[in-house]
Formats: C-alpha cells, structure tokens, sequence
C-alpha cells in the first residue's frame, strides 16, 4: 500500500516537475512532506544538501533517497521508475515526430531560432557555476574581493588544456578536483 | 534514421559515466553529452543536439533523462531509449542509496566539501569550453537576428532569472514568426 502511495506521488512529480532542477524540488515537498507526510521537514532539507553534494538530477535523487529511508531497495526502484514513467513516454513522443519531420524545411526555420536560445541557457548555467566556484554565491551577493584564487587558477589552466588538447571533459572535472583538494591541503586550508 | 544495437553498449557506458560524474544541474550534463556525442563519438549533429536540448527542456521531468530517452532513440529506438536511460538513472541511484546511510558522515567531511567546491572550477571550464564552440557558430550564419536572441536570451536568463521554458517559448514564438515571414517571401514552400 505504501508502495502504491509513492509510486502516484513520484509519477506526480515527475510529471509537473517541468523545467527541470530546483523547479522539481517545491513540488517534492508538496507531494512527500505536506500531502503524504512521509518525510518530516528535516530530512527534506536533509535531501536538498545530499542532491546538491552528488551528481545527478534533484528529483532521481530525491526518488531515491525517499525510496531508500522508507521501503529500502524496493523503495527505490519503485519511485525512481515512477518519477521517469512521464518523461520517457512524453519524450519519446516528441522523439518520434522530431525525427519524422526534422528535415521538413518549414520545421529547420522553427528549430534554428530556438538553438541561439539553447546556447544561451547553456552559457548562463555555467556562469551561475562559475561565480559560485570563484566567489561561493550567486550574482546579487558577489564580492569582487572574496575571489578564491585557487578556484580561479584551475579554471583558467582547465580551459586552455580544453581549447588545446583533445582530453575528456570528465577527466577535467575530477582532475580539477584532485587538484585543487591537493593545494588547499597542503596550504592547511581544509577545515 | 536507421537502428544500430552494436551502439547499445557504448550507448550506456557513455550515459553511465556521464550521469556518474555530473555534478550541478541539466545544462551541465548537456554540454557533456554535446562534447561526448557530438564531438568524441560523432553520433549527432551538433545542430540535432541543440534542438534536443530545446526538447528536453519544453518536457516535464529532469532533463538528462529527457536527454537520453531521445538520444538513445535516435540510436537504437525504444531498447535505445531504455538502455540510455538506465544508463542514466544508475549511478544516481547507488550514489544515493550509499550516501543515505552514511549521511552524517558524508556531510561534515573536509575533504569531500573541498573537492566538490573546487570541482565547480572544472566543470564550468567545461561548459566555457562548449558554449564557445556553439557560439561561435551561431555568430556565423550571420543573421543578426540569432545572434541578439543569443545574447539577450543570455541576458535574461542570467542577469533577470528569467526561467528556460519562458525563454524556449518566446524563442519558439519569434522562430514562428519567422516562419512566416520567409513564407510569404516565397523561400519555403
């Protein structure tokens, strides 16, 4: 029965969490916390740090973390598949017609004024990351004067070793990591 | 377009390695799978990945998920789908499942916050990386109308946090139009 119970409210969530990322996360707290209660307000904020910490999307780790507190495996596995049963059968869809009539020159006009767009919501997710690698806050709360030096150094080495070599964007980012762990331990930095 | 299972086990290693290590949000793991795809493994266009971008983010649910169900799609058809998307929702899922018993643990060690934070560096060095290989070919059609979208989109959505699907629609809504436009100039028929 419980299982049932999460089952409809991840299907919900995946369903109505359009947009994607923190557009998913007050929806969650609808469906778990106020209208099921199966977790209390603590353990939700809980979940937002642990989603934030880890890779992969809020509401996947959300279904899991819920999943795992509630039911244990089991739990799992039946809200991640409810919280990705609307995606896949909506995109799917549009998959089908998108390669149906793609090459339609009508449909090429459409699509070519939303790419410049894409290439804009693109750029700005990395500057949202940048600014909070190099200062730790977003736009409004930035201090030209808190500039982390370190974080700065990697970004730029990172990038040139990116525009000049052919080397995998994963390596990058773990290789930065280790890195960067590195000087700020042997600088005594890590608290 | 034509189904290739010998793709299904690089499909899922691919997807399974890039759902692993992407930390920070849909837009991230985009550029990953433009670089992936598009640059390493030559599946896509880069054209097609942009409009898959433009797709995943009009649909409901989180967007490397959308992501792979149309790009394993455009692979190997639904078992495309299927296998991409299982690829995806793994690491998450043992990552997670991991971490919810060793919570405390896991969130006042040093170590592990440092890494993360300092991680952002690389990953936004990545993105820089594939927003200046797709700028620059919008900047080369040569139509201005693309390139102010381009950088008033950036504006709004940086600057004004406006959100991505109100971007997608306007853009959709201005892509329309134009459609008319070149209609009744006769260029289309």
């Amino acid at each position: 029965m419980l299982l049932i119970k999460l089952f409809f409210a991840f299907i919900q969530v995946g369903l109505f969490s359009v947009g994607g990322g923190y557009a998913a996360i007050p929806l969650i707290q609808e469906q778990i916390v106020n209208i099921h209660g199966l977790m209390t307000m603590e353990e939700f904020s809980d979940l937002i740090t642990v989603a934030e910490m880890t890779p992969g999307p809020i509401s996947i780790n959300s279904a899991t973390f819920v999943g795992m507190r509630i039911a244990g495996i089991p739990g799992v596995l039946i809200c991640t598949v409810g919280c990705i049963i609307p995606s896949f059968i909506i995109c799917l869809i549009l998959a089908h017609f998108y390669y149906k009539y793609r090459t339609v020159s009508g449909v090429q006009v459409v699509l070519g004024s939303l790419r410049p767009a894409v290439v804009a919501l693109i750029a700005s997710a990395g500057a949202s990351i940048l600014m909070l690698g190099l200062f730790q806050a977003e736009l409004p709360d930035i201090v030209l004067r808190d500039i982390r030096i370190v974080e700065l150094v990697i970004f730029a080495a990172a990038l040139v070793i990116l525009r000049k070599f052919k080397v995998s964007a994963i390596t990058i980012i773990f290789g930065s990591g280790v890195v960067g762990t590195l000087i700020y331990t042997l600088m005594g930095a890590v608290a | 377009m034509k189904k290739d299972y010998s793709k299904l086990w690089t499909l899922f290693r691919s997807m399974f390695v890039l759902s692993a290590c992407t930390f920070g949000g849909g837009f991230v793991i985009v550029s990953l799978m433009k670089k992936k795809y598009v640059e390493e493994l030559a599946w896509l266009e880069e054209d097609e990945m942009l409009d898959v971008t433009a797709i995943t983010q009009s649909a409901p649910g989180p967007l490397p998920v959308n992501a792979s169900v149309i790009i394993g799609y455009r692979i190997a058809g639904i078992v495309g789908s299927l296998t991409a998307i299982l690829g995806t929702i793994l690491p998450p899922m043992v990552i997670i499942s991991i971490i919810s018993l060793f919570y405390d643990q896991f969130r006042t060690n040093p170590y592990i916050a440092t890494a993360l934070q300092v991680m952002r560096a690389g990953v936004a060095a990545v993105i820089f990386d594939v927003v200046i290989n797709l700028a620059v070919n919008v900047i080369k059609t040569k139509r201005i109308l693309y390139i102010a979208m381009m950088v008033i989109a950036f504006v709004a959505t940086y600057l004004l946090d406006a959100s991505a699907m109100i971007i997608i629609f306007a853009c959709l809504g201005i892509g329309i139009a134009d459609l008319i436009v070149t209609l009744r100039k006769g260029k289309v028929s």
